[in-house]
């Protein structure tokens, strides 16, 4: 049995030499090169390009503007507000307004100073306070009001009878600051073209189906003779989820010139291109009982969208659809906005909407649980939804391991004995957390499947399995050759897995969402099932035995009572292609239509949802409040752990992101710029900083996964942010709303809670007595 | 990818011979960043700069070959005698850094990352560029602000009705060898001269290193220090390792008995230069170090250090840390 | 700008690049000798991705002058394996699942092998200091850890075999 085995990934043989291929260290004969010239404003109208300078400059070939590419586009179909390249308005500094395709990098760097551009600034926008404040000032014109991007008032229950029907309501606000996913490798392409007009486009992405239809539109091209491939790609976070500016000129510089042409972006334009993490204020109102039943919860949310769409349709949605999956909600509100403003968009990061509110969410919780008296792990457990149960706003759960999540961080952190015996200044924390196995829908709507596997075995025993999947490093490629594996009784070594090629493989539609395990392994395991009853019943004739009585394992069809009869899995191969003619097989995986009927609805819904379950045990400098994570402790709901190391690598790696949110990173901008656009200055966690991160899995076993299994790559990052945030409240007795946790704000913190207990007839708080000892001084710090 | 301008490289195999090509080149300011010539050792920060176009020199003299300038030596006439090309790496675990020579081997091993203090030298990190969000970016970031006032422009942006540049001094291992009254030698072709450590920086951000486009640093030489030096360099950066100090506290004292006989305590990373704190060596010297006394002093050097909102870390922070990490500096030398 | 002609030793074997003096080490192993297994995150010095062993010493070939590297010996990821017979740190790496993306492996290997080839017995800080110059985004360094102390355990066995047969 494969299933359940720490086997090596099959990628990473070539990982570890340096053989694995990313789209930059593609080199082919006679290829050019691009650079790409940006708006060094944040809101600017273009007067005019000229471009003839550079045209001129020695070595290059050719220069495109917005003029070249006039299509619009965007990821979500109904909010395609981006041409590749800025016609009229620039939006951000960064916004791609030219490309120059030199013979070398250097050419055509030193081309781009000689684009003369004239733009007329405008007045920009840099917050959402800003935006919300100027509505004559329109980003877009389309926008119907301001600079508002999508508003979503959804409402359900009878909010004003729930809040009534409390003993207690809290209403507070927290700020989520936006971050960037910073994958190690930079955002990169090929594109190449022949005397037929065809184009093969090779694209650090995690979405190769999307870009094939994006670029093919935008091209106004066939989606038949564009062929997108995906090479190795270095990280991905929900940052390469959409096509870039690069994309498209690449492939027009291609057409024209009928030679290859590589763009790699710099650090800094990785940047720019962000698609990011959203800054969210958020404001929520939570009504409860006097034994911590919830009557009611009311959310608004207030992203900060950028420039352009992106996801943002959908990121809004997913601010406020999956904070019923956790809890007993019986009635809930979800207000939410979405503006756009002068500053790089942002889109999909690992968590994509649902990690800001659930950090509000877990850190009013746990003042909830404190002024009710209750142990923060028992009352979540108290308040954790029951499997097999449809919320209040039309999502459907069914596996549901919250509880024993819990559980298994409480036992191994030591909560219960340690959490009061703290030295000053350290403190313990617990939050949890849930997210989708896979979007319900794709991002356009249809009624075909989400994920497509054709399986090939032929007469030496080898196996491929083509899939449109994209391994960014998840390994997807060793899940869909573990599937197969297991059920043709092969090694994994016998699988050759071909992915992300959009003329060879059958549409997948990418790693986002936490799709692909559940949906391309159930696509998987569908077309190696139909091989295996062909192989079984070939084998059973040359065994003279019924298939129910044979088993595929170790390359060999065997009869299970009697092992020492057995045909070779190639022999049985043989003679089912004798029988059969050419051996493959097709699976696909459509997800359950899901959810309700209004408007909205699509975005939440979920074949199944992971949960996650963190302690984190924090020490804050009674000095500097300097701010040190010693240990995260997390327990993750993933169904079943296919691979034991790669499950625990996600929820690692996961771990890890959420760390570097709530205490170090932070994507901010200071008169219309970046302010830190490096990898020194935006500061991505060494080994020194990361903490020690105990890693479990739970397994409830899915009764719709691959093998019960669900998610693991996004779900355990949400619930370390408002882990971290309840532990430093814990170990400094005031609480810090909004993220990154810093020192500074620790002093703030400190300082109004000094002021406020000073002040003349102010109500006592209520702490826990038990806690009060261990508090860091309270003495109010100077700053 | 970030690439590098074009310029003429030349590999000196002696000092004579960058001297001579130096020469050929000068502009004649201290260090201008338009200079002709640029002398490379490590490369670690003239490279990065100049992919940021924030140096174009036509031609860059490396270093690399020149034998001279290796080498440590320590004897207890002498003292300890550094070679400006010797490398971070071999500084930091070099035995005869002991003592109270100890916080030079402590500053060394703070730098960056492994993969850097094997590249980077000393003379290099003593002749680091001074840094400022608004500096260290790319050309066509700093374009979009219009520049700045250390390059491009007449207006610093961190300070715009300010008194001149503000950017940062980040160098490790200059405040120590100030606290322990270091000198540097430095050729020219016209002769040496040997300065104090403290005489090579100055307040301006600009041109932060006094060193001519013509001259080479040679090596430095720490005095010999009596029995009872004790030598400490705590640096506070956001990170456990790449960061530049975002505050750096050297300090080395000399007790006698329980009483300090002399003390020297330098900050770094909150002005254009290390700054040295001689009313906080005042209360130090001839007095038992009584916590009280280590608060006295680490609010003494709080009051002094104005640093600007132009690095990681707000001021209020770096202010913060500044008092934290002084009295601990201090503490440390008790403990030691 | 005129290309000079550059000799390099890498990974054990002589070769003859004609490049510009104005190339770093990086560049020209990933472009003129088509070494693309060192790879670039920043070309600034801000990761570490582009990790080599020069005179066995790990450096940042993104700001080492290609020039100033003749004479040196140069050792790449690609000539970590010998053969087919991947270098014990390789394997671990494999097994422990310390490669997720794999874009920032090969710097990992290049100072993980500088640690293990001067210490055997790393504690847990040795590691931490050895590593501190390379940034990974996906493992959160967990199992790059463990893949190290499983290297060195293994290599520790091996070395304790050698001796004493």
């Amino acid at each position: 049995m494969l299933i359940g085995k720490s086997l090596p990934k099959i990628d990473s043989y070539a990982k570890v030499t340096g053989a694995a291929r990313y789209a930059d260290d593609i080199k082919l004969p006679r290829m050019a090169f691009g650079r790409i010239l940006r708006s060094p404003h944040p809101h600017a109208r273009i007067i005019r390009i000229d471009t003839s300078r550079a045209r001129a400059y020695p070595g290059v070939l050719d220069v495109i503007t917005g003029a070249d590419l006039p299509v619009k586009y965007g990821i979500m179909p109904t909010t395609q507000d981006e041409y590749p390249f800025a016609v009229d308005r620039v939006r951000y500094v960064g916004d791609p307004v030219a490309a120059v395709c030199a013979v070398d990098e250097e050419t055509a760097e030193a081309a781009l100073e000689l684009i003369d551009v004239e733009y007329e600034r405008l007045p920009a926008l840099l917050s959402i306070e800003e935006s919300l404040a100027h509505e004559d000032i329109k980003i877009h014109d389309e926008t119907r009001r301001g600079n508002v991007m999508k508003e979503v008032h959804l409402s359900f229950g009878d909010m004003e009878e729930g809040f009534d029907e409390a003993d207690l309501v809290r209403e507070d606000t927290y700020f989520f600051e936006g971050t960037t996913h910073a994958a190690m490798e930079q955002h990169a392409c090929v594109a190449d073209s022949g005397a037929d007009g065809k184009i093969t486009l090779w694209t650090s992405t995690q979405t190769p189906h999307y870009i094939h239809r994006e670029v093919a539109k935008v091209l106004r091209m066939p989606q038949s003779h564009l062929r997108v491939i995906v090479p190795a790609v270095g990280g991905g976070f929900g940052g390469k989820c959409e096509p870039f500016a690069y994309d498209f000129a690449a492939c027009l510089f291609a057409r024209r010139h009928g030679r290859p042409i590589k763009f790699t972006l710099s650090r800094e334009e990785a940047f720019l291109c962000h698609r990011g993490r959203h800054p969210v204020k958020i404001i929520l109102k939570t009504g409860v009982k006097q034994d911590g039943t919830i009557t009611a919860v009311h959310l608004q949310t207030f992203l900060d969208g950028g420039a352009y769409a992106s996801y943002g349709l959908a990121t809004v949605y997913y601010t406020g659809a999956l904070l019923t999956v956790t809890y007993k909600i019986p009635r809930y509100k979800f207000d939410g906005m979405r503006l756009y403003s002068n500053k790089p968009a942002c889109g999909p990061k690992r968590g994509h909407g649902s990690t800001q509110p659930r950090y509000a969410f877990e850190c009013q919780l746990d003042r909830i649980a404190e002024q009710l008296g209750l142990d923060p792990a028992a009352y979540r457990k108290q308040l954790a939804i029951d499997p097999d149960t449809t919320t209040v706003n039309g999502l459907r759960v069914t596996s549901c391991g919250l509880v024993e999540c819990v559980d298994r961080v409480v036992d191994s952190s030591g909560w219960q004995q340690r959490r009061h015996h703290l030295p000053v200044g350290r403190g313990m924390g617990m939050a949890i957390s849930s997210y989708v196995t896979g979007a319900g829908k794709a991002i356009y709507w249809n009624d075909m499947p989400h994920s497509g596997v054709i399986v090939k075995v032929d007469r030496g025993g080898g196996v491929a399995v083509l899939c449109g999947s994209s391994d960014i490093g998840q390994g997807s490629d060793t899940m869909l050759a573990t599937v197969v594996a297991e059920e043709l009784g092969v090694d994994l070594l016998d699988i050759r897995v071909h992915a992300g090629d959009t003329d060879l493989t059958p549409v997948d539609l990418g790693s986002y969402s936490s799709r692909v395990t559940f949906m391309a392994g159930n696509a998987a395991r569908e077309a190696a099932r139909k091989l295996r009853a062909w192989l079984l019943e070939a084998a059973g004739e040359l065994l003279d035995a019924a298939p129910d009585q044979l088993e595929a394992s170790a390359r060999r069809i065997s009869v299970r009572d009697a092992p020492e009869h057995f045909v070779s899995f190639a022999e049985a191969a043989q003679k089912a292609e004798a029988t059969h003619g050419t051996l493959s097989a097709v699976g696909s995986y459509t997800p359950p239509k899901l959810g309700g009927q209004f408007k909205g609805a699509g975005v939440g819904i979920s074949p199944a949802y992971s949960y996650t379950a963190c302690v984190a045990e924090v020490e804050v400098d009674p000095e500097t409040y300097d701010i040190k994570v010693e240990k995260l402790w997390v327990a993750h709901d993933c169904g079943r752990a296919l691979n034991p190391t790669l499950v625990a690598g996600q929820i690692e790696g996961s771990a890890y992101m959420g760390f570097g949110e709530a205490i170090f990173e932070e994507q901010v901008f200071r008169k219309g710029l970046h302010k830190a656009p490096s990898l020194l200055e935006y500061k991505l966690p060494t080994i020194y900083d990361t903490p020690d991160i105990i890693a479990m899995h739970v397994e409830t076993m899915d009764r719709e996964g691959p093998y019960g299994a669900k998610e693991a790559g996004e779900g355990p990052l949400n619930p370390i942010i408002p882990a971290i945030a309840n532990a430093v409240y814990d170990a400094i007795g005031a609480r810090v709303e909004s993220t990154p946790i810093t020192p500074d704000k620790i002093a703030r913190a400190l300082k109004e809670q000094q002021r406020r207990l000073a002040a003349p007839g102010a109500p006592k708080p209520q702490p826990d007595p038990a806690r009060a000892a261990n508090r860091v001084s309270q003495e109010a710090p100077t700053l | 990818m970030n690439r590098l301008p074009t310029f003429e490289y030349r590999a000196a195999r002696t000092v004579e011979e960058a001297l001579a090509w130096l020469g050929e080149a000068a502009g004649g300011a201290d260090k201008d960043p338009e200079a002709r010539a640029m002398l490379m050792a490590g490369g670690t920060d003239v490279l990065p700069n100049m992919k940021h176009r924030l140096f174009t020199p036509q031609v860059v003299v490396g270093l690399r070959g020149v034998r001279e300038l290796r080498g440590i030596a320590s004897d207890t006439e002498r003292g300890l005698r550094v070679g400006a090309g010797v490398s971070l790496a071999e500084l930091a675990a070099s035995p005869l850094l002991r003592g109270g020579y100890a916080a030079l081997a402590q500053a060394a091993e703070s730098v960056s990352t492994p993969q850097l203090r094997h590249m980077g030298t000393l003379g290099g990190n003593l002749c680091l560029d001074t840094r400022c969000n608004y500096y260290n970016q790319s050309d066509s970031w700093r374009k979009a602000l219009d520049f700045c006032l250390k390059k491009g422009s007449d207006i610093c942006r961190v300070a715009p009705n300010g008194q001149g540049c503000y950017a940062v001094s980040s160098c490790d291992t200059a405040p120590v060898l100030i606290a322990l009254d270091a000198t540097v030698r430095i050729a020219a072709r016209d002769g040496e001269r040997v300065v104090p450590v403290s005489a090579l920086y100055h307040d301006d951000g600009i041109h932060p290193v006094r060193l001519r486009d013509d001259e080479v640093l040679c090596d430095v030489t720490v005095p010999p220090l009596a029995d009872g030096w004790l030598s400490a360099y705590l640096k506070y950066r956001v990170r456990g390792s790449f960061d530049f100090p975002i505050v750096g506290v050297a300090v080395a004292a000399r007790f006698d008995g329980d009483r300090c006989a002399q003390a020297r305590v330098v900050l770094q990373a909150v002005a254009t230069h290390p700054v040295a704190l001689p009313t906080v060596d005042e209360m130090l010297r001839g007095q038992r170090w009584t916590p009280d006394l280590l608060d006295a002093a680490a609010d003494e050097a709080y009051r002094l250090a104005h640093p600007m909102d132009n690095t990681s870390g707000t001021i209020a922070l770096r202010r913060r840390m500044v008092r934290a990490y002084t009295r601990r500096a201090l503490e440390s030398l008790l403990a030691g | 700008m005129d290309k000079q002609l550059m000799t390099f030793t890498v990974n054990g074997e002589t070769v003859q690049v004609a490049a510009s003096p104005t190339k770093t080490l990086l560049e020209v192993l990933r472009e003129e000798l088509d070494l693309t297994g060192t790879k670039h995150g920043c070309e600034l010095g801000h990761c570490g991705a582009c990790t080599v062993l020069v005179g066995g010493v790990p450096i940042l070939s993104c700001l080492a002058l290609a020039i100033e590297m003749q004479g040196e010996a140069i050792t790449t990821i690609e000539g970590m394996a010998e053969g087919n017979t991947l270098h014990p740190l390789q394997q671990a790496f494999a097994e422990c699942g310390a490669a997720q993306c794999g874009y920032c492996t090969p710097g990992f290997l290049m100072s993980g092998k500088w640690l293990l080839d001067h210490n055997l017995t790393p504690s847990e800080d040795e590691i931490k200091a050895a590593l501190a110059g390379n940034l990974c985004r996906c493992t959160g360094y967990t199992k790059i850890i463990e893949a190290v102390e499983l290297a060195a355990t293994r290599m520790r066995a091996s070395a304790d075999a050698t001796a004493a047969g």
